[in-house]
């Protein structure tokens, strides 16, 4: 029964961590420009990757019986691995040549000038 | 259990989940400017780093954990290539098939948690629902980003298919049908048959969704998966009292409810409309056609190139079109010649054009167009009245001016690039087909405008051909 005491105010708690995280989010996002919407996407692709640590939980605790599981924890540990490597590098990638754009643009303009 | 030292603590641990979510916060917060945006970026990493060690600070022995390295391994593996090479022009695709694992991974661990609990007995009632929330959401996720990213790398149709009018009560009765396993898991049912009937109707509720929509609709869908991915994640988080979870899984529910938003927005259309289907690639009962009444005009490379050398200030409005020919390099190209010759040149991007928010900006960030060139809808529509050129390349619908001035036009309302008031129009185009909402363009046949038929690129690469000799 003390369990259940501490599990309810882990809930409430957490909730109010949800809710907040939510609001968090939502006012940090809104002020991302349309121009970086692709590498928002992907970055927030890397960011959910981090389903990875429930998979790597329940792997590592051992509390998990039988092959089955062991097999569906294996996959969950291979996708949110995927997101997370895959998210973070592609939008890497996609965010330096938004960020290489002022040296291009001062290149182009002394080729002008001269 | 016994708490080898303070490194093992709990506490320890959710105290580096507190720095890892600050430092996603904090990361993402650069992405507003395209200067801070890779140190954002590269800190979320950092974040995520700090997550994935704290998971393994636990007072127990560790388990496992060969498959643990295994499944990294291959995860690297995959996604390394995958992100080094994919073309720029694959993004949706790429978005898409990496909402779809982070949703698959979300449903396996609840159907893992349901085995290992033999059925969630002892389970706090609130983890088993949110549990079980993950698994529907998770499993949806996954399941239509497999079809969206089919849709977009054009392993299947790419045209919406639906049943007709059982779509909606199929859909809702498969919804039902999910929610109603969830509660009879909920009330102490075991057997492992309800989860996978749940997660199974989820999956074909996910398919229901998504083959029913367009490829036009594709920059919501895409919106929409990536909001269910994070919202699935975040039911996760609750489920496996992780907070690093919760907090990541609601920014990016954020993330992706803004978005959706923001691009229904600019469809003039409710996400429940899109999501209804129909739209984006049938063809419309076009009421009233006046199309057909004008003349177009067709013109020359040669033509366009000397109306835009003289002109001071040329508008580019890419589309879906430039990224399918691939024209985004001979555009920045054709572009430097006029800036050569003193042609002020911007880019006029709608929010839905291309298949994701924001392809069209990477396509030419790819190309090395400056970053100030890239102008969003709200920002260039007041300058279209000064400007002597307006080059729209594959892009149709969001330049049709039925959409402010006819009432009646299935798109009246949605908000366009008012590239009709500029002093002449030169429309790149492959041919008089329609655009993806079937509907006339009266801009086709309006006196400024000409149109070059051809390849996007092709067409392109002859107009600089043309400068060079000016």
């Amino acid at each position: 029964m003390i369990l259940a005491a501490v599990g309810t105010s882990t809930l409430v708690t957490n909730l109010a961590i949800l809710v907040l995280a939510g609001f968090v989010g939502y006012a940090v996002i809104s002020k991302v420009p349309n121009t970086l919407h692709t590498p928002l996407m992907s970055g927030t692709n890397a960011i959910h990757g981090i389903v990875l640590l429930g998979g790597i939980i329940i792997l590592i605790s051992g509390v998990s019986e039988g092959w089955f599981s062991d097999l569906l924890l294996l996959i969950a540990v291979i996708f949110g691995t995927i997101n997370v490597v895959g998210g973070f590098l592609v939008t890497d990638r996609m965010l330096d040549m938004f960020k290489t754009k002022p040296k291009a643009e001062v290149e182009a303009g002394t080729e002008d000038n001269a | 259990m016994i708490r080898a030292s303070f490194v093992t603590d709990p506490n320890f641990r959710n105290l580096l989940y507190i720095v890892a979510f600050s430092l996603f916060i904090y990361g993402m917060s650069g992405l507003t400017g395209p200067k801070t945006a890779v140190r954002g970026n590269r800190i979320a990493a950092v974040g995520m780093g700090i997550a994935l060690l704290a998971t393994f600070l636990v007072p127990y022995h560790i388990h496992n954990i060969a498959l643990v390295i295994i499944g990294i391994a291959i995860g690297t593996a995959v996604g390394v290539p995958a992100a080094r090479q994919v073309k720029m022009t694959a993004m949706p695709q790429m978005v898409a098939i990496f909402n779809g694992v982070g949703g698959g991974a979300v449903a396996l661990i609840a159907w893992v948690e349901f085995r290992d609990t033999n059925g969630f007995e002892f389970t706090p009632t609130y983890i088993v629902i949110f549990s079980l929330l993950s698994a529907i959401i998770g499993s949806v996720s996954f399941w239509g980003s497999n079809i969206a990213f089919a849709k977009l790398q054009e392993l299947i149709d790419g045209r919406p298919r639906s049943i007709g009018a059982l779509q909606t009560p199929l859909n809702a009765f498969l919804a039902l049908a999910a929610v109603a396993l969830a509660v009879a898991i909920t009330a102490g049912a075991n057997d492992e048959i309800l989860i996978i009937g749940l997660l199974v109707a989820a999956a074909i509720l996910g398919n229901m969704l998504v083959l029913p929509i367009g490829g036009a609709d594709m920059p919501v869908v895409i919106s929409l998966l990536n909001a269910f991915t994070g919202l699935s994640a975040a039911a996760a988080g609750i489920a496996l009292d992780n907070t690093a979870l919760i907090v990541a899984g609601m920014i990016v529910g954020a993330s992706g409810t803004i978005l959706t938003q923001q691009m229904a927005l600019a469809m003039n259309r409710s996400i429940m409309n899109i999501v209804a289907g129909g739209f984006g690639g049938t063809t419309v009962a076009a009421a009233g056609t006046d199309t057909t009444g004008g003349t177009v005009r067709a013109t020359s490379a040669a033509d366009a190139a000397i109306q835009m050398a003289y002109a001071r200030q040329v508008v580019v409005v890419p589309g879906y079109g430039m990224a399918v020919s691939q024209a985004q390099h001979a555009v920045r190209e054709m572009a430097k010649m006029l800036e050569a010759k003193g042609v002020e040149v911007k880019y006029a991007i709608h929010p839905v054009a291309g298949r994701m928010p924001g392809h069209m900006n990477v396509l030419l960030a790819e190309a090395d167009v400056p970053y100030e060139q890239l102008k969003e809808m709200d920002d260039i529509n007041g300058e279209f009245s000064r400007t002597d050129v307006s080059l729209v390349i594959g892009a149709n619908d969001v330049t049709n001016p039925d959409a402010r001035t006819k009432p009646d036009s299935p798109i009246y309302g949605m908000p366009i690039l008012n590239v009709d008031e500029s002093q002449s129009v030169i429309i790149l185009k492959r041919s008089m087909n329609s655009g993806y909402a079937g509907i006339d363009n009266p801009l086709f046949v309006n006196p400024k405008t000409s149109m070059l038929f051809g390849d996007a690129k092709a067409s392109v690469d002859s107009i600089t051909e043309e400068l060079k000799v000016l």
